[in-house]
């Protein structure tokens, strides 16, 4: 009979992860490579094409793309320009009724959830207060979140390209042009792969149209509303741009976002691929890829830890009333074993975009959500923005290793001292900071807990969830949760500013103050970052940092509802 | 830089794609929909609700088949609600498809989904189901063996072999049993 098979882990659940896996070692030194070309200026197979319109970018907003920028002057650019979109997608939100391309005629959006949103698209973020379908028009959608959905994941890269340039000049003060690299990672990379990824989208199902919602009348004669949009165009840039705000409501669970297995496999190599890519290219730019390789090898590790865990939580338990692991939340042309390939993928980097609904997950399988982004998006993480907290652990681990064994902390010929690392201890420390503080807040005042979707400790992952995805930029939620509030809206607003530009002043300050460093050649008492023992204690630095910071919290939350869930007990 | 960046990749890119589509896949670009008698019925990637015993039977939906908006029920694994539910679900299943008081029922007539708007069930759903839509229609035997073939000729295979699980498109399959004669 067939039914016994459900709930097994079989052959073709291997195949899936093995391909997928397979796909990104290809593809990383292949996409690595270009990046490193593109993103320094250098001639590509791509300048022909756009070239002219990089020129073009420069030459309208008065730019000099050779100009160099000292770090203060770079941040500067970083949080002007972050807040001017901030401005004008809270103004587009608030004003929609009067725009044009709004075939249903959605009503102008509430200040705090226009707040919210605005925030949450350009730190990358993309949480979700809203419902697509029935709260932005069209119009917002493209001339709005699609355009943070580029420039978001662009200003991400270009805070790592400052580091990178930190780590490799000798005595210099410049950090390179942020408007430079904001055009070229958009014009090079974003664009050229989501144009091929839309069409894709589209040939699979994916709707891409301005006509308005369809009206059908079902085959028992009943009335159903078919919401449908410019999505294709949207979904291609939230999945590469690590960006992860839905058209629709339920993501990439909706069929519409994500119509096949096939547009299942290659969004979910799409929220990675640009990630993993960059740790090659910066193994390029820094001059070994060995570098590069030992950082790429620590993250594939930790997400293998964490995708097995994951999935053995999900086969293997359930609750007494069930003999099998349960599908709520999640579709059936996905099934298990892609469920949670995805909730571990779309949480490792900050991407936050989701195929099945991480509140009905197993506890711990949840937990492995909540983890992963707890570590600060380093294990691949955001666009840009991952490698660039990945590297601030690695001058901490640099700096340890050196307590330890009494050597000169060094990093790629350049003295850590205490400027790096209290900068670096900030910008880790931070994001936790605020999780626990607005977690803390939430779980004892009426209107946090007037949001709650469920009860028991389950009430208290919600809320744990909802300020770790803020803070780590992330953006997937615990949806049972009603955050579309006043409180929420705001309170998560401030986590998300606080999780993106701590962390980026952090990188451009020690990128600044390793740009004036002399080089150092390295000596007998160098401790090598190339090799695995360097892999391992980077790993675990990072999990010795999240276990400290986020144990007793989780013990309140998802293990001992794991425990509560297997005695039989609901709430 | 801002408003050009605005023009370019919230204007351009989006428009251009949108043309692009339109012409290359028009169907597929505009929502996969299924018309019958130049009457739009539904999308084939739509679920949508059927409660007669004479048609085959989606996954439950947090959202009843509405996608104003899509979601799922958002229920916890140690919700007392989903346990209610599951309980309640297993138990009509069995018995409006008059299946022994013990039969495992497959666990996406258990569950609903996360989009709401799932347009498959698994093929051992569809099987289940086979007997009580034959009575519904009063099939002689070699009707039902017609709908046996028709159901076995709906279900999807994993996508290149590997992808994803089997699957019957529900609203397909609906069609296809009302020509079936």
């Amino acid at each position: 009979m067939l039914i016994a098979t459900f709930g097994i882990f079989g052959m073709r659940d291997v195949l899936q992860i093995g391909v997928f896996l397979i796909a990104l070692i290809v593809l990383t030194p292949l996409l690595g490579s270009f990046m490193a070309k593109a993103l320094n200026g250098e001639r590509n197979f791509l300048t022909p094409i756009f070239g002219g319109l990089e020129r073009s970018f420069y030459r309208i907003c008065r730019i000099d793309p050779e100009q160099e920028m000292d770090w203060k002057e770079y941040l500067l650019a970083v949080i002007a320009f972050s807040l001017v979109g901030l401005v004008v997608l809270w103004l587009l939100q608030v004003t929609q009724a009067y725009l044009p391309l709004n075939p249903q005629h959605l009503p102008n959006v509430s200040w705090d959830l226009a707040f919210n949103t605005a925030v949450s698209f350009m730190t990358n973020t993309n949480w979700q207060s809203y419902a697509g379908e029935t709260t932005l028009s069209y119009f917002v959608q493209m001339a709005g979140l699609t355009v943070h959905n580029f420039v978001s994941a662009a200003a991400g890269m270009a805070v790592l390209l400052a580091l990178v340039r930190g780590i490799t000049r000798k005595s210099k003060e410049g950090l390179g042009n942020f408007w430079a690299d904001l055009v070229r990672m958009t014009l090079y990379v974003l664009l050229p792969l989501s144009v091929i990824l839309t069409l894709v989208l589209v040939g699979q199902g994916t709707v891409q149209t301005l006509s308005g919602y369809a009206h059908a009348t079902t085959l028992e004669g009943q009335k159903q509303v078919i919401a449908v949009g410019p999505a294709a165009s949207q979904i291609a840039i939230k999945q590469l741009g690590t960006n992860g705000g839905g058209f629709f409501n339920a993501n990439s669970a909706h069929p519409f976002e994500n119509p096949t297995p096939l547009t299942n496999f290659l969004e979910l190599l799409s929220i990675i691929l640009i990630a993993s890519a960059s740790v090659y290219m910066y193994g390029k730019m820094v001059g070994s890829t060995r570098e590069g390789w030992v950082i790429w090898g620590v993250m594939l590790s930790v997400f293998c830890i964490m995708l097995t865990f994951s999935l053995y939580s999900e086969y293997s338990f359930h609750p007494p009333y069930v003999t099998a692991p349960s599908m709520e939340g999640k579709e059936t042309r996905f099934g298990n074993t892609n469920s949670i390939l995805w909730e571990v993928t779309t949480t490792v980097t900050s991407n936050g975009s989701v195929n099945s609904m991480h509140d009905s997950l197993t506890p711990l399988s949840g937990m492995v959500g909540i983890v992963d982004m707890m570590f600060g998006e380093v294990i691949f993480g955001g666009i840009g923005s991952g490698l660039a907290s990945m590297l601030l652990f690695v001058l901490l681990t640099v700096f340890i290793a050196g307590l330890m064994v009494g050597r000169t902390p060094e990093y790629l010929g350049k003295k850590i001292e205490a400027y790096e690392v209290k900068m670096s201890v900030i910008g880790v420390l931070a994001p936790g900071a605020a999780i626990l503080i607005f977690t803390a807040i939430a779980s004892i005042t009426k209107v946090g807990l007037s949001s709650l979707g469920n009860n028991g400790p389950h009430g208290l992952s919600e809320i744990l969830y909802a300020f770790t995805s803020g803070a780590a930029n992330n953006g997937s939620a615990f949806a049972g949760l009603n955050a579309n509030t006043v409180f929420y809206n705001v309170t998560l607003g401030i986590d998300m500013l606080i999780g993106r530009f701590v962390p980026i002043a952090a990188y451009l300050s020690v990128a600044g103050s390793l740009a004036k460093k002399k080089a150092v050649p390295p000596s007998a008492g160098t401790f090598p970052t190339d090799s695995t023992l360097f892999g391992v204690l980077l790993v675990g630095v990072i999990i010795i940092v999240a276990a400290l910071t986020f144990f007793p919290v989780l013990a309140l939350g998802p293990i001992v509802e794991h425990f509560l869930m297997l005695a039989g007990k609901t709430f | 830089m801002l408003l050009v960046m605005t023009v370019f990749t919230g204007l351009i890119y989006p428009l251009v794609m949108t043309a692009i589509a339109q012409i290359v896949f028009p169907k597929q670009a505009n929502g996969s929909m299924i018309g019958i008698n130049g009457k739009l019925v539904g999308s084939k990637l739509i679920g949508q609700n059927f409660t007669s015993d004479k048609y085959f039977w989606p996954r439950p939906s947090a959202i009843g088949y509405n996608p104003l908006p899509s979601g799922g029920s958002n229920y916890g694994p140690t919700s007392d609600t989903l346990k209610k539910l599951v309980e309640m679900r297993r138990r009509e299943f069995i018995r409006l498809n008059g299946l022994p008081a013990n039969a495992n029922v497959p666990p996406d007539m258990l569950y609903a989904s996360g989009s709401g708007l799932d347009p498959d069930i698994s093929p051992e759903s569809a099987e289940l189901q086979i007997d009580r839509v034959a009575r519904a229609r009063d099939f002689d035997s070699l009707q039902t063996a017609a709908l046996r073939k028709l159901v076995k000729s709906h279900i999807e295979k994993p996508q290149l072999g590997f992808l994803g699980d089997p699957r019957v498109n529900v609203l397909e399959l609906n069609i296809a049993l009302d020509s079936l004669r």
